[in-house]
């Protein structure tokens, strides 16, 4: 049969521009095939490999096999949408490589520095460690604050780490030798919730950072002058999380159920985001791991200097923002999620419901591709990050999820939950990859390198975990 | 009238001047760290601290081998057979006597038969069978309504245990999957042990505690 031996397709990219005009492709080519035509057409110099999706499903063998399956005619035209993957593949990790001790309360923050060289982590026995990852052992201790350490946040220089902690002072650490850059700074009258760096691509050597606070205020610190340059007042209630857009804009989301967009050179606001029936409890960006790794990918970990710092971060986060505005996802305890286009509308993109606890914690894939949420309700869900539909639930967990973190290659998602495991799983086959189970008690932070390499994790039974392949 | 007046004014301007004063003056802070961190999500909310993973199963096993374990009643009081069981009189002229009824409270289990009422000895009436137990866990002293998976041992013999027949001591395995626990190796705990702490036929409910 003519008609059988060949379809009408047209591969278009993830925003749904076409490569090209419709060309006819026999039934039996799969995806490797359909990978060197493409990379043919865009005349790619390194090939990428791509991944192909009809009509949201992933096409896995020929083409043909699939046709059938889901009986598609042939006569209209085939819309395959490509979109790229990393090129380099990351492990998922299956062992427990090191239990390092040394904080005496519970661990509740850990940290990768942008580079991947340094690991740090604030606990509740008011002090952050610095960790030496080739000896998996403790390497600074930094004592400074007072009372729990509750945030620590890398710049995306990785030169400098900033810490929050209960009584609302700030300090910041040389991740060298552990020295502290001066005194604690004061300012807020709570205890802070949440720190943000100003991106490299719009300053090198990173200077300002944003802290949000239970007081009700975001405050803009510079890290030279060492003292707090703006306070954005506002909201009513608490300041649930702070974050720095590549755009230059600052988001910050308060228990008063309402998101604000502040601007950064007069600190003056833009649009308030209102939508959310209770607590606002997160945020994510869609360039927010290109945002927290700055200049440093899988390729290099060295620069010259600062110039050359700041293009790479400007190149690396075009790439990751592509033509679209940036995207911002917030979760609430009202069990829903938002998918806003901040810089453009003050009304939502989509509504995300689905989850039947609050939402902890949201994260955008480091591609821009997915939303995995973790929620109270036990499981983490997957949505489409272009569109906010959802895709997937994984469930696995016995107990509330607390916190997820993407690999860098956006295969992999890693989730630690109350119930004291941590769980990683496959995007590809949606399912559950590997269990960690290790820790005697619930797990409160986890971090996946940016290289790939590792994984850390920290909980109440104060011990900070390093997972490997 | 004119003295009362200055009399509040001295003392609001003294009240003024202390607190100026306060602000002015250093004061070593005490640092008064609490117990028990939470990361910053979890600051605002009111969680009730659950309970914590199983303790060391070497320190299991070597008690289990031992046979000796630590309960919350470890005496009670013996029952006797009179007050356990009432006799039924059967047969035409109601003078046979083998058959007895079970006066207190029992669990059968989902897939249990009656033998045939000719044969059966003991008869278990469905009023006193019981299905789930109230729970208290001992450190977080929350109580749940858990399923009965089966009775372990009752104190006052062997026979009871086998009819199982709960009173006030009996050890019974409960289905704790709601609670969320993991054992160090990753496995989800779906029955956990617990004590009845009552004496179920006067209440008309099982209240149990949990053994940790």
């Amino acid at each position: 049969m003519a008609s059988g031996n060949s379809v009408m397709c047209l591969l278009a990219d993830p925003e749904g521009k076409p490569f090209g005009n419709p060309l006819y492709l026999p039934q039996n080519v799969g995806p490797s095939e359909l990978n060197i035509l493409v990379n043919n057409l865009q005349n790619n110099d390194e090939k990428f490999p791509y991944a192909f999706y009809v009509n949201d499903k992933e096409l896995l063998g020929q083409l043909g096999a699939y046709l059938l399956e889901n009986n598609v005619s042939v006569e209209q035209v085939l819309k395959i949408v490509c979109q790229p993957q990393a090129v380099f593949r990351v492990r998922p990790v299956t062992r427990c490589s090191a239990t390092i001790t040394g904080h005496t309360e519970a661990v509740l923050s850990v940290s990768f520095s942008p580079d991947g060289q340094h690991l740090a982590s604030g606990s509740g026995d008011t002090t952050v460690r610095f960790w030496d990852l080739n000896t998996q052992t403790p390497l600074h201790t930094c004592k400074g604050h007072k009372n729990w350490v509750l945030c620590i946040s890398w710049s995306p220089d990785g030169k400098q780490l900033v810490s929050g902690d209960k009584d609302g002072h700030i300090s910041l650490w040389d991740p060298n030798d552990g020295k502290a850059n001066g005194s604690p700074m004061n300012g807020h009258k709570k205890w802070i919730t949440s720190l943000s760096w100003e991106p490299s691509h719009l300053q090198t050597p990173s200077r300002r950072f944003a802290s949000a606070s239970k007081d009700g205020d975001v405050r803009i610190w510079d890290s030279m002058l060492r003292k707090c340059v703006m306070c954005l007042t506002g909201h009513t209630l608490a300041v649930t999380c702070v974050k720095w857009s590549g755009e230059g804009l600052i988001y910050s989301s308060s228990q008063d159920c309402t998101i604000k967009v502040w601007e950064t050179s007069q600190g003056k606001l833009i649009r308030e985001l209102k939508g959310h029936g209770h607590w606002v409890n997160t945020l994510a960006l869609s360039t927010e791991y290109v945002l927290r790794t700055g200049p440093y990918d899988y390729r290099t970990y060295q620069f010259s200097s600062s110039d050359e710092m700041k293009e790479a971060a400007l190149t690396r986060y075009n790439a990751a923002k592509r033509d679209s505005p940036e995207r911002l996802v917030s979760g609430s305890d009202d069990f829903t999620m938002f998918l806003w286009e901040p810089s453009i509308n003050k009304h939502p993109k989509a509504r995300m419901t689905g989850h039947q606890q609050l939402v902890n914690h949201v994260y955008f894939s480091p591609d821009g591709r997915w939303i995995a949420s973790a929620s109270f309700d036990k499981s983490v869900k997957l949505w489409n990050g272009s569109t906010g539909e959802f895709v997937a639930t994984f469930r696995g967990h016995v107990g509330p999820v607390y916190q997820i973190s993407w690999s860098a290659d956006s295969r992999l998602l890693l989730s630690g939950s109350k119930d004291s495991t941590l769980k990683i799983w496959d995007m590809r086959t949606r399912k559950l990859r590997e269990d960690l189970p290790g820790h005697a008690d619930e797990v409160f932070s986890v971090d996946w390198s940016p290289d790939g390499k590792k994984v850390a994790s920290g909980g109440k039974d104060r011990v900070l975990k390093l997972w490997m392949a | 009238m004119f003295a009362k007046k200055r009399y509040a004014e001295k003392a609001v301007m003294k009240k003024t001047l202390a607190m100026h004063s306060e602000k002015s003056k250093r004061r070593k802070v005490d640092d008064n760290v609490q117990e028990g961190a939470i990361p910053a999500y979890l600051l605002d909310r009111d969680e009730t601290t659950r309970a914590k993973v199983l303790s060391n199963t070497i320190k299991q096993k070597r008690k289990e081998k031992a046979g000796k374990w630590e309960v919350p009643l470890p005496k009670v009081r013996p029952i006797a057979e009179d007050e356990m069981f009432r006799v039924i009189r059967s047969g035409k002229r109601k003078t046979k006597q083998w058959k007895r009824m079970v006066t207190k409270a029992t669990f059968v289990g989902p897939g249990f038969t009656r033998k045939p009422p000719k044969y059966e000895r003991f008869i278990r009436p469905s009023g006193l069978r019981f299905t789930k137990a109230h729970v208290t866990h001992p450190e977080l002293k929350c109580t749940f309504n858990l399923d009965i998976i089966g009775v372990k041992k009752n104190p006052n013999g062997p026979m009871y245990t086998s009819l199982g027949v709960m009173t006030k001591g009996t050890v019974i395995e409960v289905n704790v999957s709601e609670l969320g626990l993991v054992t160090p190796a990753g496995k989800v705990v779906w029955g956990k042990y617990a004590q009845v702490t009552n004496n179920p036929e006067n209440d008309g409910c099982i209240n149990a505690v949990l053994l940790v």
